[in-house]
């Protein structure tokens, strides 16, 4: 089944010997902003070079936009893939990395050194642009690179652990950067161990533990299924002491606290929606003030230590 | 970094052309070799090849600085024991070891081969381009050296210059160079698939040097296999076949010139075509290479 704006995996597995890369695997990822995570040696990385053909998968099929790799020219068009390689070819500026990459398009210099020049100032790199390589701190060559997967406008940009090396400021303009392009359509698939800088701009997450995906959907949506891990809402109101009285009556209702500052409740509850209802039934008829009510574990770290458990490197 | 959406003119299919795939997939090739090129002969490594192609030259020439009064029949069997010995079983086939094999193999070791391998072109055009920048190296060096050493070899002595620039000379100069392009083109094919598909092409090189070594005495059909074959025929001085230099001296049938020319470029593009079967189905994984 060719699915033309989609990535989809169709029961894939990759096996490096008697290795597991990843099994049966089965995803059909929207536009956005996709995160792919999980510790090391989870399968992240396999996933993403099963994407772009660098391996071929044992078993199952994968297509991007509907194409696969045995048709490079049209696939590799519309995709840029930014590896965790850290190596580059001997003696090349920023500049030239970038522009001799274009030229494989088979398109005109004058061409290539503007869609050069224009990828190395989105990600912050003119002024070092024509600086050697070999010169670069990680962050920067990280950079150039991402320059380089970004430089033919792709419709799907894949990035492998690409916060890795960038300091704190590079790291939020990166994120803004990619937040961006998912805005504008593009799929960008974003791995990281990192949990919560990625939870920001995910629009979807995959979560992996061994080779297996173990959750995937909408931060919240993949949240919502974990039943075995009561939900935690913090509820922020002046009086925490009346409205806890009230809250811990319902049977749905697990452990009721306090907020450390005084200034609110921490609820776990089993059924996130009936909470709701009774907390708008509870405020109504007793009077109480309400200054906000949000979810307070529906994160990717809290999921995933819900679903993974102790076994995580995941910070 | 810029947030800012540019606008959306991406390069398209394969660079968005509207010239036809084969113009397009010309353009790569010849980009592939551009960018080829830059990476093979930039920088200190590749000094080796030039003193490789060079050496008998040097040598040569220190030799006529004390020989004003040599023998054209002499100089020209010397011309065609360096040719046929140093060139075409020695340096050629390690020159050629070193470019060709460096073209793919340097580009697993140095992990930038992904690049090629994520860019909108085939494989095979990958293969053509690589082929013809090592190609276009090795030619121009062991050419060069052959061409220096011809000059060296006659230009000491007055009825050396008169022979060089005579017809016949220049006939052999033209069997010379022409032999040495093929031997790159041939041994290049060999070693370029070689390193796709061994990790260490080492071994099996020296198996080819063997193969070559002894197909003199191997039985016709299998001297179809061997680049020297081709090549023994246009060679355009016979060397004597005596002692221990004939175990390295090919006994060929007679094989018209033309078609040692066609049967060499046959099995270059038999060797490229297998190359371009084994880089399609290449993985890049670089920590198990």
């Amino acid at each position: 089944m060719r699915a033309p704006g989609r990535i989809v995996f169709e029961d894939v597995s990759k096996f490096y010997g008697e290795v597991l890369g990843v099994n049966k695997v089965s995803l059909d990822l929207p536009p956005g902003v996709t995160s792919l995570v999980g510790p090391n040696g989870s399968g992240k990385t396999t996933l993403m070079n099963l994407m772009t053909g660098l391996i071929r998968p044992s078993r199952g099929r994968v297509t991007i936009l509907g194409l696969s790799h045995r048709d490079p020219e049209a696939l590799f068009a519309r995709v840029g893939y930014c590896t965790q390689f850290d190596s580059f070819p001997r003696r090349v500026t920023g500049r030239s990395f970038v522009e001799g990459w274009l030229q494989l398009h088979g398109a005109p210099r004058a061409h290539t050194s503007g869609l050069a020049a224009e990828a190395l100032e989105r990600v912050g790199m003119t002024e070092a642009a024509d600086r050697r390589v070999a010169g670069y701190s990680k962050g920067m060559r990280q950079r150039v690179r991402l320059a380089q997967a970004l430089s033919h406008r792709p419709e799907v940009l894949v990035l492998d652990e690409p916060l890795n090396g960038l300091d704190p400021m590079a790291r939020a303009e990166s994120l803004a950067l990619f937040q961006a392009l998912g805005r504008e359509g593009l799929h960008v698939i974003v791995s990281s161990h990192i949990l919560h800088e990625v939870d920001r701009v995910s629009d979807h997450v995959v979560l992996l533990s061994h080779g297996y995906v173990v959750a995937e959907g909408q931060i919240h949506g993949v949240r919502t299924e974990v039943t075995d891990h009561p939900m935690q809402i913090l509820v922020r109101s002046p009086q925490p002491h009346l409205l806890a009285s009230r809250l811990f009556a319902a049977p749905h209702v697990v452990e009721v606290k306090v907020h450390p500052d005084g200034n609110g409740l921490l609820v776990r509850t089993r059924d996130a929606s009936a909470f709701h209802t009774l907390l708008n039934r509870t405020v109504l008829e007793a009077g109480i003030d309400l200054e906000a009510v949000a979810p307070a574990d529906d994160d990717v770290n809290a999921v995933y230590q819900y679903l993974i458990g102790s076994e995580t490197e995941a910070v | 970094m810029s947030t800012d959406a540019p606008s959306n003119t991406a390069l398209g299919p394969g660079g968005g052309a509207q010239a036809g795939r084969g113009a397009l997939r010309l353009r790569q090739v010849v980009a592939v070799a551009r960018l080829e090129l830059g990476r093979a002969l930039k920088g200190w490594r590749s000094l080796w090849l030039v003193f490789l192609a060079f050496a008998p030259c040097a040598v040569i020439t220190a030799h006529a600085l004390h020989d004003e009064h040599g023998s054209v029949h002499e100089e020209t069997l010397v011309l065609a024991g360096i040719v046929q010995f140093f060139y075409l079983r020695f340096a050629i086939f390690f020159g050629c070891l070193g470019i060709f094999v460096g073209s793919v193999r340097g580009e697993v070791v140095e992990r930038t081969l992904h690049y090629a391998f994520l860019a909108p072109l085939r494989r095979e055009v990958l293969v053509a381009g690589k082929f013809l920048a090592a190609a276009a190296t090795s030619v121009l060096l062991f050419g060069g050296g052959v061409f220096a050493s011809f000059t060296a070899m006659y230009a000491h002595f007055p009825a050396g210059r008169e022979f060089a620039l005579s017809g016949g000379a220049l006939r052999h100069l033209g069997a010379y160079l022409l032999v040495t392009t093929l031997a790159c083109l041939g041994y290049g094919a060999v070693f370029l698939a070689l390193s796709l598909v061994f990790r260490n092409p080492i071994v099996p090189s020296i198996t080819v040097l063997l193969w070559e070594t002894i197909s003199g005495a191997l039985p016709v059909w299998l001297k179809h296999l061997s680049v020297t074959f081709y090549l023994k025929p246009l060679l355009p001085v016979e060397m004597p076949v005596e002692g221990f230099s004939g175990l390295f001296t090919i006994v060929a049938e007679p094989t018209p010139p033309w078609l040692a020319v066609s049967g060499l470029v046959a099995f270059v593009g038999l060797v490229l075509a297998f190359a371009c079967w084994r880089i399609r189905g290449m993985e890049v994984s670089y920590s198990t290479d």
